[in-house]
């Protein structure tokens, strides 16, 4: 049986819990996870608060065309007199959804091809995580620039799926190297003993037991590709206008730096700060449920 | 150790093939070619073209014709500007290179000396601080440090020209911000990998002989300590390629990073996929040097993994 069936006597000291208050004792970790959900919500429901006061994204208003900060515009304005402080709440709602939708892309990807190579072992696991082992070192984000490119594509879900569909190599490491470890299991055994197909055993009775490493694997990919779209939308192959995203605004930024230097400021502090919560908390996340791999 | 080479030799050959096939399909696929736009051209015109670039030919054709000259490392000539991919390859990459080169050893070093002090004064405030300066590092991007550290080094101190690449001054500031990232990264590597090596019995040996703790951890538990380091080293080259797209435009530095890019906006597919098949043969073969460079170091793994 899997370890859903847990008695109240048992859960007070299922691994979860402890885990729970490893991650409460690490106090970096908290206050990390704490400033993620405050990005959250200000990017998320900043903007409905801002239009009470008369803000929003998309106002142009040349007259006050790049004014520093001020009362009415906290992060100043751009060039054409948008207020940046809403810009950066509406482009934050991109770079967060291509985080958690890619990273759940590449979950799915990962996942499935680190423990199907785990649970057939010999030949087929060796020639898939050479496969893995040949992507680690190949330039996937110089592909997915060509694959944009060629195809000229601006839709946003292709976007969301490119960069997904290159970040599951870590994860698909990692799951196999849990995989293998339970796969001998007794209670793996069992249920193969009542006749559970493979892949019943591998998706209902060995990954969920797997769940720590695959939550910290996919914690640690949210950084890594926010980073990732903002890099492309830097570059002005993301995401394209009218939506923002947090690279094209640090992009825009960039060109006005040596005058208007709040335009980068903004956006590069937030996002900045956004990619080290997100660090944090998947240390924390880490030291919390895979206790072995502690390097202290 | 011979195996290693011509097994690892093999992989990156059939590497290079699909990404060499990819990159023949990708550029039949691309709708709207680079003449497929503005005014209409005159029959003659467009055969003459489309002959230039064997578009008259099969397909199967083609891909031969496509296979043979990737494989001979001609990548052909560019739609836009008129040189060959060969000869922009030969004048800028020089530039990156230098750029690239500069970055991975500030990374290395920088991150190395972080990492392994960080371990040998585990958890205290000394490693606590180190390791916030290494997330930091990861957690800000080249192409926000970059604009920052031109206005700041540049435009108010005037230490460092703000951009063009003119003699060694000029890549400084470049090669940190590209070098920033993995620097991050090695140091928290070297962390680890320090601290794994300080529990083996060779290490317990070298402190029972007397060695002072200096030596231990400098000498004796970095040595294989460092390994997490240099296998780092070959991802890490794939990430310094797409960083210095950013890192060369925000310094406009005339790389190949710079063209490659420039390529994409322009649509200059043979130039674009030149670029790609170039990147990953220069990419196999660092991975291969990584590899027998792994083998001197650890003489443990010469028989093959």
């Amino acid at each position: 049986m899997s370890a859903a069936t847990t008695t109240t006597a048992e859960r007070r000291h299922s691994p979860w819990r402890d885990a729970w208050q490893r991650l409460r004792k690490n106090r970096m970790a908290v206050v990390m996870g704490a400033a993620f959900a405050t990005v959250v919500g200000f990017c998320f429901l900043g903007p409905l608060i801002a239009g009470g006061f008369g803000l929003d994204a998309t106002t142009i208003d040349i007259t006050r065309g790049a004014s520093s900060p001020s009362w009415a515009h906290p992060f100043g304005t751009d060039l054409l007199g948008r207020d940046m402080l809403v810009r950066v709440m509406i482009g934050g709602r991109i770079a967060i959804m291509v985080a958690f939708t890619a990273t759940a892309i590449a979950l799915v990807i990962g996942v499935t091809w680190g423990a199907v190579a785990a649970y057939a072992g010999g030949r087929l696991d060796y020639v898939m995580m050479r496969v893995v082992d040949a992507l680690y070192g190949f330039p996937t984000v110089v592909f997915v620039i060509v694959v944009m490119a060629v195809f000229n594509t601006k839709n946003i879900v292709v976007l969301f799926a490119l960069i997904g569909g290159i970040s599951w190599l870590t994860m698909a490491r990692q799951t196999r190297g849990q995989v293998m470890s339970l796969r001998h299991r007794e209670f793996v055994e069992a249920a193969r003993a009542t006749g559970a197909s493979p892949a019943r055993i591998l998706f209902r009775h060995i990954v969920p037991n797997a769940l720590g490493v695959i939550i910290v694997a996919a914690t640690a990919s949210l950084p890594s590709v926010m980073l990732t779209e903002a890099f492309l939308s830097f570059l002005g192959l993301g995401v394209q206008a009218p939506l923002a995203s947090w690279g094209t605004l640090v992009s825009e930024g960039s060109s006005q730096i040596s005058v208007y230097s709040w335009v980068l400021i903004a956006p590069g502090v937030v996002m900045g700060l956004t990619i080290m919560s997100l660090n944090f908390l998947g240390d924390g996340l880490r030291d919390a449920l895979d206790p072995q791999t502690r390097k202290d | 150790m011979v195996r290693l080479i011509v097994t690892r030799l093999l992989g990156g050959v059939f590497v290079l093939f699909v990404v060499a096939t990819v990159s023949f399909f990708l550029l039949r696929a691309a709708p709207g070619g680079p003449f497929a736009s503005e005014r209409a051209v005159p029959d003659a015109v467009r055969r003459n073209i489309e002959e230039r670039y064997h578009l008259d030919q099969p397909m199967w054709q083609q891909y031969v014709t496509h296979m043979s000259r990737m494989a001979r490392l001609d990548f052909g000539h560019s739609m836009k500007r008129q040189r060959t991919v060969n000869e922009m390859i030969a004048d800028h990459s020089p530039h990156s290179l230098r750029l690239g080169l500069m970055a991975i050893v500030f990374a290395t070093l920088f991150g190395t000396a972080l990492g392994v002090t960080a371990a040998a004064r585990r958890n205290t405030w000394v490693d606590h601080a180190l390791m916030v300066v290494a997330l930091l590092g990861i957690s800000i991007p080249a192409f926000v440090l970059g604009p920052m550290f031109i206005r700041f080094f540049s435009l108010e101190l005037g230490w460092f020209p703000p951009a063009r690449a003119e003699g060694f001054t000029s890549y400084v500031m470049p090669a940190v911000v590209l070098g920033m990232i993995y620097a991050g990264t090695v140091a928290r590597l070297a962390r680890a990998g320090v601290l794994d090596t300080l529990g083996q019995d060779y290490v317990r040996t070298a402190r029972a002989k007397g060695l002072s703790e200096r030596v231990v951890v400098w000498k004796h538990a970095l040595r294989l300590g460092v390994i997490p380091v240099i296998t780092y080293l070959g991802p890490a080259t794939a990430a310094l390629i797409s960083g210095s797209f950013v890192v060369e435009k925000i310094f406009q530095i005339p790389g190949l990073g710079f063209y490659f890019v420039d390529s994409v906006t322009s649509r200059d597919y043979p130039v674009l996929t030149g670029l790609l098949v170039f990147y990953v043969s220069f990419l196999v073969l660092l991975n291969l040097v990584v590899d027998i460079l792994y083998g001197v170091i650890d003489p443990r793994t010469r028989g093959g993994r």
